[in-house]
């Protein structure tokens, strides 16, 4: 197998709740992300997907150190970067980048698209000598499919998806080996994300770049992912190869959630047999006891409530073997027939 | 089937300062009695325009209607005074947008908005009409409703809020419902619940429903019939069964081929190249004629008619047999 790039071993961001002005007193905490561990591995895609308010760009932004994490460790190679400050950080900070998911409002509308995709080489002035950076800037642009002539054009002349170009130009060029991309088409047109999304997978290949996904859009993820975790109030409760996760899921969220997404295809629309959760997600300050999955859940049982199920291969399935054994936060997991009936 | 809205030739412009815009230019539809059209577009493509201006709600200005006309029950919206059309809103046709928390009132409960509804239009009194807003919350399966009656939006969650929007949309029962992207703002599996409550409500009360969405998934869902908007104008109708299966303009061809498959894996995915034109500079001849992998000379003169291509099924491209059949 390739070699992990980033390994996340339980991730815990808690943001607290306060009461007072002058004496703060905690009364409570979000528990945002509360514990989440994964491996990336080199040139792959790991996908996360999950409602909003699961965590999911929390732990992007855990990821690239813009939040301090309560606790768990991030290695990147090996290397324990989750304490790490001032130049060591940074030197770090150069092979993670980000692409946000607002093309609008992650450029600054006041400076022109050369100075935002060169903006990383002045904080990172051994990356480029200063010469031969508008160069550089150019070849950056023409890499993203835009015309390097624009280089002295402001963010408003551009379109959504163009945008997103020059969001993807700045995050390649340092050249990085992980980009961590969150929500980089769900602001776009859909005639614009097929574009942007080859894109992505091109400047992959190029550049054995590591990608970490985060998507609500499932069968985005389903498309350029080779790994997808899926993610519900602060934890994965569910990982697997791409297949494993779509075709034989065993989580029961999970398996909720693939029924849900609309199907553009009408003929199905008799056939599809469509798990209807129950209610919200909990809140993530009052999460409840055991799995948290449980107050939605039509499997839940009294285990489920005493019980915080982990996330791993579950024995019975591992016995069974084939595609459904993979990792799978449930007491009672177990592949669903998702087969429409009759079909 | 009684048609309930008939569309026919309409025309929006918006004056502003770089020009005009020409957001709407001859969009032809009609809904039936308890029939769903979905009317599919991405933004800037009018599905939304259009749909103000049948409810009256169009800002103006600078948004001007030059042409065209909009039957309801067979009367004739836009000779209609000012007042008469205030007293069909709400209570023969209503809207649902898709942002519930910037289109309820933030400083009034929940109950005072859906009651004012009774009030406006019924003249109950407010005691009356509180109690009438239980019934609504409850029919819309808000938990605890009469708990929750004097709550404000902010209090509810996003596919509570929509439920409330739903609500109020139907609290007076009107003939026609216009959906603007009603889920867009929910999670998938909320998403699931308020479409499946809309459509229940929508067969029991035999509305006509027009859904206006991005989303092909959702139309495949629920839809009736399609429209297919780009640059203002509708390029395809065809029944929902039809068009996923033959789509016969290349824009929707192009659309439902940009959709990720199982067996294109790994592959490109095929993507429409360029993008949306600008409505103050619409292409002569075919608007989409830029982007299209069949355009010909033809095409970027002649503007193409709706050409019929079965029955209950047009399309706006000079080349729709070849695409049909490609």
């Amino acid at each position: 197998m390739a070699e992990a790039v980033l390994q996340v071993r339980g991730l815990v961001k808690h943001f607290p709740l306060t009461r007072g002005i002058v004496f703060k007193k905690q009364i409570g905490a979000v528990r945002a992300v509360d514990g989440v561990d994964f491996d990336l591995f080199q040139g792959e895609t790991l996908g996360i997907v999950g409602e909003s308010g699961c965590g999911k760009s929390t732990v992007a932004k855990l990821l690239m150190r813009l939040e301090e994490p309560t606790a768990g460790r991030i290695l990147f190679k090996g290397e324990d970067i989750t304490r790490l400050s001032g130049k060591a950080l940074k030197a770090v900070r150069r092979n993670i980048q980000m692409v946000f998911q607002d093309p609008y409002t992650s450029l600054n509308p006041r400076m022109t698209v050369g100075d935002i995709i060169g903006e990383p080489f002045e904080i990172h002035p051994e990356a480029a000598p200063k010469g031969d950076r508008r160069r550089k800037v150019q070849d950056l642009l023409d890499v993203v499919g835009l015309n390097p002539e624009y280089i002295n054009r402001y963010p408003h002349q551009f379109s959504g998806g163009q945008r997103q170009r020059i969001g993807i130009a700045r995050g390649l060029a340092l050249n990085p080996e992980i980009i961590i991309c969150d929500e980089p088409v769900s602001a776009l047109d859909v005639s614009v994300q097929a574009q942007v999304i080859n894109l992505m997978t091109r400047l992959q290949k190029e550049f054995d770049l590591s990608y970490i996904f985060i998507a609500h859009d499932l069968s985005i993820v389903r498309h350029i992912s080779d790994r997808v975790g899926v993610m519900y109030l602060g934890r994965i409760v569910e990982l697997g190869n791409e297949e494993q996760i779509y075709e034989h899921p065993t989580h029961p969220y999970t398996q909720a959630l693939l029924s849900a997404v609309p199907v553009p295809d009408p003929e199905a629309r008799e056939r599809r047999e469509r798990i209807i959760l129950a209610g919200d997600v909990p809140s993530p300050a009052n999460i409840p006891s055991g799995c948290r999955f449980r107050t939605r859940c039509w499997k839940a049982q009294d285990k489920c409530v005493t019980e915080v199920p982990p996330l791993a291969v579950p024995p019975a399935l591992r016995e069974v073997g084939g595609p459904a054994a993979h990792e799978s936060a449930c007491h009672f997991a177990a592949e669903r027939d998702c087969a429409p009936a009759g079909g | 089937m009684d048609t309930l809205l008939d569309v026919r030739d309409l025309h929006v412009e918006f004056r502003t300062r770089d020009g005009v815009a020409k957001a709407v230019n001859g969009v032809n539809y009609s809904v039936n009695a308890g029939e769903t059209l979905a009317v599919l577009g991405e933004s800037g493509s009018g599905k939304s325009v259009t749909a103000q201006a049948v409810m009256g709600i169009l800002d103006s200005p600078p948004g001007h209607i030059t042409r065209g006309r909009i039957f309801f029950q067979g009367a004739d919206l836009l000779s209609l005074h000012r007042e008469a059309r205030r007293q069909l809103r709400g209570a023969r046709m209503a809207m649902i947008f898709q942002d519930a928390l910037s289109a309820l009132n933030p400083v009034l409960s929940v109950g005072a908005q859906l009651g004012e509804m009774f009030v406006v239009h019924r003249g109950l009194s407010r005691r009356d009409a509180r109690a009438r807003a239980v019934e609504l919350m409850d029919r819309v399966r808000i938990p605890a409703a009469k708990e929750r009656v004097g709550d404000y939006p902010h209090q509810f969650s996003g596919g509570m809020r929509q439920r409330i929007m739903i609500a109020m949309a139907m609290a007076l029962e009107p003939d026609l419902i216009i959906a603007d992207e009603p889920t867009t703002a929910l999670d998938v599996t909320v998403q699931a619940q308020v479409m499946e409550l809309l459509a229940e409500l929508q067969r029991e009360m035999h509305m006509g429903l027009i859904l206006i969405t991005h989303d092909l998934g959702v139309v495949a869902d629920v839809a009736d019939k399609i429209a297919v908007m780009y640059a203002g104008r509708i390029v395809e109708t065809a029944p929902v069964h039809e068009i996923y299966k033959a789509p016969a303009h290349p824009y929707t061809k192009g659309l439902l081929d940009s959709i990720p498959r199982l067996d294109q894996k790994g592959q490109e995915l095929y993507a429409i190249k360029g993008l949306p034109p600008s409505l103050l500079r619409i292409p002569p001849g075919c608007a989409f004629n830029p982007r299209c992998p069949m355009a010909q000379e033809v095409c970027r003169t002649d503007e193409p008619p709706l050409y019929e291509v079965a029955p209950h099924r047009a399309s706006a491209c000079h080349f729709w047999k070849e695409t049909l059949d490609g």
